[in-house]
């Protein structure tokens, strides 16, 4: 597929058909909308299903059914409607399903919700912040590969500029490569056999009385340390030797990545971290960055919430600086003048100046 | 006086799963089912059948716990 | 055929257990009314040769013990999403006969948008709702279902229209929906009673697989501990009480 021009929502729904998705349930709300309107205009003509869920509360539920089945399906919503799914999206994690979430944000205050997840329990999900769009696209794909693979959820934060912007991707396939067999996937086969199966955050074992919820949950935990060792990514350029690291996640992130790169470009010692996994947090890798370099300001538009996993990787190897804030339009759902490279710049040299 | 009642069916009941609900007594048509004055492991009372049953499956039919087993006989008996 | 040298030849008419349950174990109370109903679900389920061809999706009650006996392919799902679950399930496996088991306390106060939503769809699945006005698991406090006059453990003189406003009939709610092509209300107080539930869960079954909408069965349940009441006693007090407001019958049949 040639490169063409797309806004945000239709491009990451496309994605996501491109990577096998074929069921999508979602209730509108802004700026969440067009990625639903976009499934459920590119879903049918492929045989796939698109619900306009009464709730989103239904819509979780209509995906946990399709994705038991063995389907790839997909839910999602902005914040707000995340908040409602909380019970759902924690239990589906215990009945290890491979569901993939889009939250499109209303800024970047779902940090907190998405990496330490709103539900009851110990559970985990994947977080993944594309920068842009064409990296939007990549992470979409690799989404339900990565669901699949370790049989959890994973979560898309994307946001109202991901969404509304228009720029030229690639939908293309990719392959990230073999994944086994969902033999546990509920078709109704295996009925009268003695061994059908039970798709079950309970713990329930199918003809087992009683159940061990200890062994469970932990069996669970293990699984999620698992994933924090092999599956965090993030993007690092001239920190090798910058006395100020400037650290970002999601669209933010490219507004603060351009100032860096200006900076560099006039000499200046400047870095820039973006944790592109937001679970599992790329805390090794920042730490180290950390040991080499004298600040870390973290540019984030919300009260501060990613600053918490940065203070937790780099304790006290370096001093930690917020220089972003909450920022936003009169609507509260966009973007707000704080995103704007020459204020952005004028934060990280006061920084900069700091004795 | 007892007039002899034909005995068309069978029932084995599993008398340890038992809970002792009694619902089995009054679903039986012929009336053949009594709780008996012994009790199971569990300290439940249990159905006994005496002669007359006629295999209709109602005690399988009301009964939580899964115990009647029902059967048929080829000819009448007793 | 059992026979034995000097005993007459019989053959068995019914086993212990339905064919579709792994195990006849469960911790339910004395006299419980669920078991039944269970056992009429798999019944017709095999009397319709659809084994493998089934998915349950269980949600959150007494009743969820069966999730791990019955041998049928189920997701399980959390207090009132059944309906929900079993949307999804059945739009990705359209072949398949999908049906959920729900309490009233899971699927008409937690859950009551999800069913009446599944209705409204008419999506192709069959909704069974096990009846006791009471929230058995938890103890056995009052549901939306629970009738005037019903004893539960926070009814104890009787549920008060004025203190605790009406019950809901979902059964004749649902059945008001131009979704729902089928929708049946049935006791399991005597043996009649609970074969009646077996040709309704058949019944609804069969139009689910003609693709004919939304199926609903509702099947009145005894829980003499929740009324408290002597097991004995459970079913007269369900006929009286439950059965003078939820009313048995067919309550609707598209042709």
């Amino acid at each position: 597929m040639a490169r063409r021009l797309m806004e945000g929502s239709e491009a990451i729904a496309a994605a996501a058909i491109t990577a096998g998705c074929r069921f999508f349930a979602g209730y509108p709300m802004t700026p969440f909308t067009e990625l639903l309107e976009n499934f459920a205009r590119q879903l049918p003509p492929v045989d796939g299903v698109c619900i306009n869920a009464e709730s989103e509360l239904e819509a979780v539920g209509m995906a946990w059914g399709a994705v038991a089945t063995g389907a790839r399906a997909a839910t999602g919503s902005t914040g707000q409607g995340l908040s409602l799914m909380q019970e759902s999206l924690s239990e589906i994690t215990r009945a290890e399903l491979p569901l993939v979430v889009f939250n499109m944000a209303r800024g970047q205050g779902d940090y907190f919700q998405a990496t330490r997840g709103g539900g009851h329990g110990d559970y985990r999900h994947i977080v993944l912040a594309p920068v842009d769009l064409a990296e939007a696209v990549q992470l979409t794909q690799w989404a339900f590969h990565l669901a699949e693979r370790w049989r959890n959820p994973v979560l898309i934060y994307g946001d109202y500029l991901l969404a509304h912007t228009s720029e030229a991707v690639d939908v293309t396939p990719i392959d990230f490569g073999e994944l086994p067999v969902k033999t546990w996937a509920v078709d109704g086969t295996l009925g009268g056999s003695g061994s059908s199966r039970n798709v079950n955050p309970l713990g329930f074992e199918k003809g087992k009385r009683g159940i061990d919820p200890e062994a469970f949950w932990n069996r669970l935990a293990a699984k999620h340390e698992q994933i924090a060792c092999e599956e965090s990514r993030f993007e690092a350029e001239a920190c090798d030797d910058a006395d100020v690291v400037v650290v970002a996640f999601g669209t933010p992130a490219r507004f603060a990545r351009h100032v860096v790169r200006e900076m560099c470009a006039e000499g200046l010692r400047v870095g820039h971290f973006r944790p592109i996994t937001l679970w599992p947090f790329p805390a090794a890798a920042l730490a180290k960055i950390a040991q080499r370099t004298k600040r870390i300001a973290v540019f984030e538009q919300n009260a501060g919430q990613m600053i918490d996993d940065v203070r937790l990787a780099v304790l006290a190897a370096a001093e930690v600086v917020p220089i972003g804030g909450i920022s936003t339009d009169s609507s509260g759902f966009g973007v707000g003048p704080m995103l704007d490279v020459e204020r952005i710049r004028g934060r990280v040299e006061a920084v900069m100046e700091i004795r | 006086m007892n007039i002899p009642r034909p005995t068309r069916g069978t029932v084995l009941i599993a008398t340890e799963r038992c809970k002792g609900c009694e619902l089995c007594i009054p679903a039986c048509p012929p009336r053949v089912l009594s709780m008996s004055s012994e009790v199971n492991g569990k300290g439940f009372r249990f159905p006994l059948l005496a002669p007359g049953c006629t295999g209709c499956q109602a005690c399988l039919l009301v009964c939580p716990d899964f115990c009647f087993e029902v059967y048929q006989f080829e000819t009448e008996v007793g | 055929m059992v026979e034995r040298n000097d005993e007459p030849l019989a053959h068995k008419v019914a086993g212990y257990k339905p064919d579709l349950l792994l195990s006849e174990d469960h911790h339910l109370c004395p006299g419980c009314g669920e078991p039944l109903a269970v056992r009429m679900l798999l019944d017709a389920i095999s009397e319709l040769d659809a084994a493998q061809k089934t998915i349950g999706v269980v949600g959150i009650g007494c009743y969820t013990t069966f999730s791990a006996t019955m041998d049928v392919d189920i997701i399980q799902a959390l207090h009132g999403r059944a309906p929900s679950v079993a949307t999804g399930a059945k739009r990705m496996r359209p072949e398949c006969l999908v049906f959920t088991l729900q309490g009233d306390g899971d699927m008409v106060n937690e859950g009551l948008q999800e069913v009446l939503h599944t209705a409204a769809r008419g999506e192709s699945v069959t909704c069974v709702l096990l009846n006791n006005g009471v929230f058995g698991e938890t103890g056995g406090h009052m549901t939306s279902t629970t009738v005037i006059g019903q004893r539960t453990k926070n009814s104890l003189e009787g549920r008060d229209a004025g203190y605790h406003g009406y019950p809901i009939l979902i059964g004749d709610l649902i059945a008001r929906l131009e979704g729902t092509a089928y929708a049946a209300r049935g006791s399991v107080h005597n043996a009649a009673g609970v074969a009646q539930v077996r040709r309704m869960l058949k019944r609804a079954f069969e139009t689910q697989l003609r693709g004919a909408g939304f199926t609903f069965v509702e099947v009145l349940t005894m829980c003499p501990t929740g009324w408290f009441v002597p097991t004995a006693d459970g079913p007269g007090y369900m006929d009286k009480v439950l059965g003078s407001v939820h009313v048995i019958g067919e309550l609707k049949a598209r042709t």
